[in-house]
């Protein structure tokens, strides 16, 4: 029997200037049901469910809620929610400067004879992070939060709202395992209740962890709707690409260089840390070597690379790029010796908004030039479209300023800076953070042809298969230090989730690297 | 399919980025001319061009200097140069203090011209690097960290100029704010094109303009790819100091003397307002040069039919303000797409 209808929407049409972003697109979501909606990266997700809730004006088509008479229409995200719709939309839209309390009741703040009630504000954030499990001081500023709690804290606002459909636009892509687990257990809870829910993901395991039913969308057209199990995940990846194709072949086999002591090492960081980030670690990277960063969210994988590339500043130990000792004081100096850094936060640290996918691709080049040597308008065309090309980045043109992007056109807008350094070592964050199967694939197969061609690459990644994949090497990292080297037999899930989780068992299988344990027991 | 085209063509126009700062000075135009039917009359007086026109862009010059430091501070910080204003003040003090030697009026140069007008534009560069260091290294909110010079600007001219008004009665001295030999057109008008052709150069032969925009729009994310914000904050403000340091002497010239408590009253609103009107946006980013400067001839023009209408000096910002609420309102974005809204519906009823 079918169940309940909580939400249609009927030929749905979106064009911004030169992109038709949706033609004709039909949406159904049942009543407690987990609805998937699947698409590569450009394929018109996020502009279906902006939309929906009003962000975007409806150019043609209706929606139709259930207990509303007719079509709604939602001018604004704040009638969506009064129709029952919340969100948590792909990129988080929280004020921070804010306190987290703050941020969870804002627009909608218990007050008291008028006034806002602080008390009340504060106590109800304690509970609803305690409902959710959210480890965070409701009184912390917002940015001093890691992006993953900031993700929880987007998530706990939009939940704690009554609401009949929920809408989750890439909820996850920051969230480690567990966080992950924590956020299917509520999703699952909602839709007992009977909430419809809407999620947006890229990881297909999740969708065959959680999700009742799939919808596909391709260049802005519906492909079909589907119910998950009866759509084995090879199928899924066909109809998402409009083609056969086999994420998860294996890649790294076609690519076995060599690497042994032989090697020449292209960075050498003796003893180098930051204060309240990341205690004293030494490391060596390879030429042609793919060394993965592995740990828990705060473990400090990111740091480490920030303190190597002077993102913060490292205030004690020794820098070796090609052998030769140098200081790195800001990252143009470490640009300057080659280097080249993807960050995680990709809308705090990676795009200029308003400036255009053609000059976010080449002002790292144009900084390291310098302000006196200003590329030629050709040279920079020719960088442009060929990172356009080459990357399959998604765009009305090379002119249009990247924030009217899809989230994964943008990150591979900040991959295409990077790569036109043309670094000898290359520090790469979560670089495939919010994009699709296929060129996830083909990102990770790019890792590989770079270390082939000799760079040396610094590879991030929360998930472990993306780092198997790719990684010849991996350092684990935990409480702000490194604890551990895997290597060989070593690379294997079993092997890295028990040192990353720490403990004695795991301590008696591996191999510390001995040094390393020696600084960190000094510090 | 014709009307389609039509309007496609329409709204090209209507967002291209000058479209809105050009209709505006128009309509300030057409307003003077509606007002003042010879508005457009251009005569030729003792050898020197006449018209209100000529007033216009003559009167203007120290504006246009001003709107361009001004559009670059504002690009890179994100806030605006209150102290342009004083700082031309304390140029012109310098200046005539060094070409008087000392006195409180003077009829003979004690030092070259060009000598006491670099010493003064120099000086307000040290203004500006001054601001600069406040915004840049000490993150003070611009408009808190130039309210300093702003306040204490005057303050130092009256301590230079000793507290009197120091005139140079030196016919080569009245040349900048004047007329040079017999050419018939004012000397600032050059200076202020002079001025802007500098600034488009560098604009288009360095990366200045993409660097400070970068700054502008998202700190975090150009420093990692390598560009220095706090130096690069400190030139703006520095090139603004500069510039306002030239006004000032043109200022200054115009008048042969450096009056410490006018010149340059109340321009930095002025300035303000020109990049504003030049459909900048006054929290930093993407800029438009040529705005600002459309944006300055235009507040001119405005001030300059205000006098003709005989409009007191004191009522004047009153006007003003009537003025520039309207362009503002013009050039929203609520507005804007109220407008596209009523052209689209027509371009759907005409299709039909
Ligand atoms: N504000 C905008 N202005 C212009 N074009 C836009 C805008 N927003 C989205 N687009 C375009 O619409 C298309 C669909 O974008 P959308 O963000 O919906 O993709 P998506 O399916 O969410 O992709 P991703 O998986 O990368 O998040 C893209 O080609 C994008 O460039
Ligand atoms: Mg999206």
């Amino acid at each position: 029997m079918e169940r309940e209808i909580v939400l249609s929407m009927s030929g749905i049409d979106k064009t911004f200037p030169g992109v038709k972003a949706l033609s004709n697109v039909d949406f159904k979501l049942r009543k407690g049901e987990i609805h998937a909606l699947m698409g590569e990266n450009g394929a018109g997700k996020s502009t279906l469910i902006k939309v929906l809730t009003g962000v975007y004006e409806l150019e043609s088509g209706e929606i139709h809620m259930d207990g509303f008479d007719g079509p709604i229409v939602n001018h604004n995200p704040k009638e969506a929610q009064a129709h029952g719709i919340s969100t948590v939309y792909q990129e988080v839209n929280l004020c921070p400067n804010l306190t987290v309390a703050e941020n969870l009741f804002i627009g909608r703040e218990p007050r008291k004879a008028g006034f806002i009630d602080w008390k009340k504000i504060r106590s109800n954030a304690t509970s609803v992070l305690r409902n959710l499990d959210i480890d965070v001081d409701p009184d912390k500023q917002l940015a001093e939060c890691s992006i993953a709690i900031q993700q929880m804290i987007a998530i706990a606002r939009a939940v704690d709202q009554e609401c009949k459909v929920l809408i989750l636009d890439e909820p996850t892509s920051s969230l480690d395992d567990d966080e992950v687990e924590k956020l299917f257990d509520l999703m699952r809870r909602l839709r007992k209740d009977g909430v419809g829910i809407i999620f947006v993901t890229h990881f297909l395991e999740q969708v065959y962890a959680v999700c009742d039913r799939i919808t596909v969308l391709r260049n802005g057209e519906l492909v079909g709707e589907y119910e998950t199990e009866k759509l084995p995940r090879l199928d899924l990846v066909a109809k998402m690409m409009g083609k056969d194709f086999n994420d998860l072949a294996d890649i790294k086999s076609e690519h076995e260089v060599v690497i042994d002591d032989k090697t020449p090492v292209v960075i050498d960081a003796k003893g180098v840390g930051h204060k309240g980030t990341i205690r004293p670690f030494d490391i060596a990277i390879r030429k042609g070597e793919v060394i993965g960063l592995t740990g828990l969210l705060g473990s400090g994988r990111s740091e480490l690379v920030r303190a190597i590339y002077g993102a913060d500043k490292a205030d004690e130990g020794e820098l070796y790029v090609n052998g030769e000792k140098v200081k790195i004081n800001k990252p143009l100096d470490a640009m300057k010796h080659g280097m080249a850094y993807l960050p995680e936060d990709r809308k705090k640290d990676g795009i200029i908004a308003d400036l255009s996918v053609k000059e976010n691709i080449i002002i790292a080049l144009q900084a390291q030039r310098g302000m006196f040597h200003l590329m030629s308008k050709k040279e920079m065309e020719e960088a442009a479209n060929k990172y356009i090309k080459l990357l399959q980045i998604k765009t009305a043109s090379m002119d249009t300023p990247i924030k009217s992007l899809s989230g994964g056109n943008q990150q591979k807008v900040i991959i295409a800076r990077w790569l036109l350094t043309n670094p000898d070592y290359l520090i790469l964050d979560e670089p495939t953070r919010g994009i699709d199967v296929g060129t996830k694939t083909e990102i990770q197969k790019l890792v590989l042809d770079l270390a082939d061609e000799g760079k040396a690459v610094t590879f991030i990644s929360s998930e472990i298969e993306e780092m198997l994949r790719t990684c010849s090497r991996m350092a684990v990292l935990r409480d702000g230090k490194k604890v551990g080297e895997l290597t060989g037999s070593q690379l294997n899930q079993a092997d890295i989730m028990k040192t990353i989780a720490g403990g004695e068992a795991a301590k008696e299988e591996i191999t510390i690297d001995e040094e390393v344990a020696e600084n960190g027991a000094a510090v | 399919m014709a009307q389609q085209s039509k309007t496609s063509k329409w709204n090209q126009i209507r967002h291209a980025k000058l479209f809105m700062p050009i209709v505006c000075l128009l309509i300030v135009l057409l307003l003077n001319v509606i007002q003042t039917p010879d508005f457009f009359k251009i005569s030729m007086n003792n050898g020197v061009l006449y018209g209100y026109l000529v007033d216009i862009i003559n009167r203007g010059s120290e504006l246009v200097i001003l709107a361009v430091g001004m559009t670059l501070v504002t690009a890179v910080s994100g806030g605006q140069d209150i102290s342009v204003g004083a700082v031309m003040a304390v140029a012109a003090a310098i200046c005539c203090q060094i070409l008087s030697g000392g006195a409180v009026s003077t009829n003979t140069l004690a030092a070259p011209i060009i000598v006491a007008a670099l010493a003064g534009i120099l000086a307000a560069g040290l203004c500006g690097a001054f601001n600069g260091f406040l915004v840049a290294k000490l993150n003070i909110q611009p408009m808190v960290a130039t309210l300093i010079l702003f306040t204490a600007g005057r303050g130092i001219a009256q301590l230079v100029t000793k507290g009197q008004i120091t005139y140079v009665r030196v016919g080569s001295y009245k040349v900048l704010g004047g007329y040079i030999g017999s050419c018939p057109i004012p000397t600032p008008v050059f200076v202020a094109i002079l001025t802007v052709i500098v600034m488009q150069l560098i604009l288009k032969k360095t990366a200045l303009g993409l660097y400070l925009e970068s700054v502008g729009i998202n700190g975090s994310a150009s420093r990692l790819v390598g560009l220095n914000s706090t130096m690069l904050k400190i030139i703006a403000y520095i090139i603004c100091g500069l510039l306002a340091g030239l006004a000032g002497i043109v200022a200054s010239s115009r008048i042969y003397s450096a009056d410490a408590n006018n010149i340059g009253l109340n321009l930095e609103m002025d300035a303000i307002l020109a990049v504003a009107l030049g459909g900048n946006n006054l929290g930093g980013g993407k800029f438009n040069l040529m705005g600002s400067i459309i944006g300055a001839y235009t507040i001119q023009a405005l001030t300059t039919s205000l006098y003709a209408m005989s409009v007191s000096a004191d009522q004047l910002p009153v006007y003003k303000a009537i003025v520039v609420i309207a362009i503002v309102v013009l050039q929203s974005p609520v507005f804007q797409s109220r407008i596209s809204k009523v052209t689209q519906r027509k371009a759907v009823g005409n299709a039909a």
